[in-house]
């Protein structure tokens, strides 16, 4: 009975997300969508944390911009991800980095390794629904 | 109108074509037989019955058998009747499926059966809000409070909301938007929520209203 449920969510995930953990700086390529125009924003940081569940898994990117913490939520699977980018890969022992948002400056670093950049694209698994009712949003 | 008898699975999210992330019930719905046709000369109205659900012929009993027998199908778990005002254009035992009656995008109601809660308080089945946790209420905490006056008008009105049976009451929810149908599995994707629980039987048929 689920696991139709379960078809479903699995054809939304997307195949070729890079592998990336808790404590790696990522640069999360995101479409946005202003007007009728698309543009793709880079948003570079700490992975500060990742909730799994199929297609509703996500993942915390924190940055400092202009001196301000700024956290971005991303769905994993969400087809407003271009790509993901690992930058560094981070020695963590911690699964939520809630921490950081106490420190900043030089204790706000992590201890890591930079990778070579892994431009792997984002694809999705399967074409999202071709017909969508414009009038969607509450 | 008609529309197909079907059964709730449950809930879940799926990404729209701009990324957004929609919460949808999952209902599987069809394939229906039509069992019978109900004919102006014969029975005054005129509709469709149709069968869903697959029942073990022993778990069936002999009017039962006998009368899915014209479907050409075994023994349904579910027949329900849609008001349609030409039924010369379908045939006893031809098959319903989901591609046939509904296409992504469009707007369906609902008619399922609530949860049952039982006899339930007025907090519950009215939302009231109950007394106070402290200063000084004395055994009175999830009441109602006055039901009415004195000697004028003498009695309680009618219609009062008291505590009492809820749920387990057909309930329709109104213009759905259908966001995807999945032919090839007889699954319909709704937005939304639906009355009733995972595996109840739920009926889906085109919006009414506009």
């Amino acid at each position: 009975m689920s696991n139709l449920i379960d078809a479903i969510e699995a054809s939304q995930l997307k195949t070729d997300i890079p592998d990336f953990k808790v404590g790696d700086t990522v640069r999360v390529h995101a479409k946005i969508i202003e007007g009728d125009k698309e543009r793709i924003q880079v948003f570079e940081g700490a992975v500060i944390g990742r909730a799994n569940g199929g297609n509703r898994a996500t993942f915390t990117v924190r940055k400092i911009s202009y001196g301000v913490g700024v956290e971005r939520i991303f769905p994993l699977h969400s087809p407003r991800i271009d790509k993901i980018e690992v930058v560094t890969h981070g020695r963590v022992r911690r699964a939520k980095l809630y921490y950081l948002r106490e420190l900043s400056g030089k204790a706000a670093r992590i201890k890591g390794t930079r990778v070579r950049i892994t431009t792997a694209r984002v694809a999705v698994a399967s074409p999202p629904p071709a017909e969508e009712p414009s009038s969607e949003q509450p | 109108m008609i529309g197909l008898i079907g059964k709730k699975l449950g809930m879940s999210q799926v990404f729209g074509a701009d990324g957004s992330l929609i919460p949808v019930t999952v209902i599987q719905t069809g394939p229906c037989r039509v069992v019978q046709k109900k004919t102006a000369q014969r029975d005054g109205y005129t509709a469709l019955q149709l069968g869903f659900g697959v029942r073990k012929p022993q778990r069936a009993n002999k009017p039962l058998l006998g009368h899915c027998k014209a479907a050409g199908a075994g023994p349904f778990t579910v027949l329900r009747e849609f008001r349609v005002a030409d039924v010369d254009n379908y045939e006893v035992g031809g098959e319903l499926t989901i591609a046939q009656i509904f296409q992504a995008g469009e707007l369906v109601d609902i008619v399922g059966r609530t949860k049952g809660r039982g006899f339930s308080g007025v907090i519950k089945r009215h939302g009231m809000s109950g007394f106070p946790g402290s200063h000084g209420t004395h055994e009175y905490f999830r009441h109602g409070g006055s039901i009415g006056n004195r000697s004028y008008p003498g009695r309680i009105f009618k219609g009062k909301r008291m505590a009492g049976q809820y749920g387990n009451d057909r309930m329709t929810a109104l213009h759905l938007r259908v966001v995807e149908i999945r032919p090839e599995s007889n699954l319909l994707l709704v937005r939304g929520s639906v009355p009733g629980a995972r595996g109840g039987i739920v009926l889906i048929h085109k919006a009414v209203q506009g």
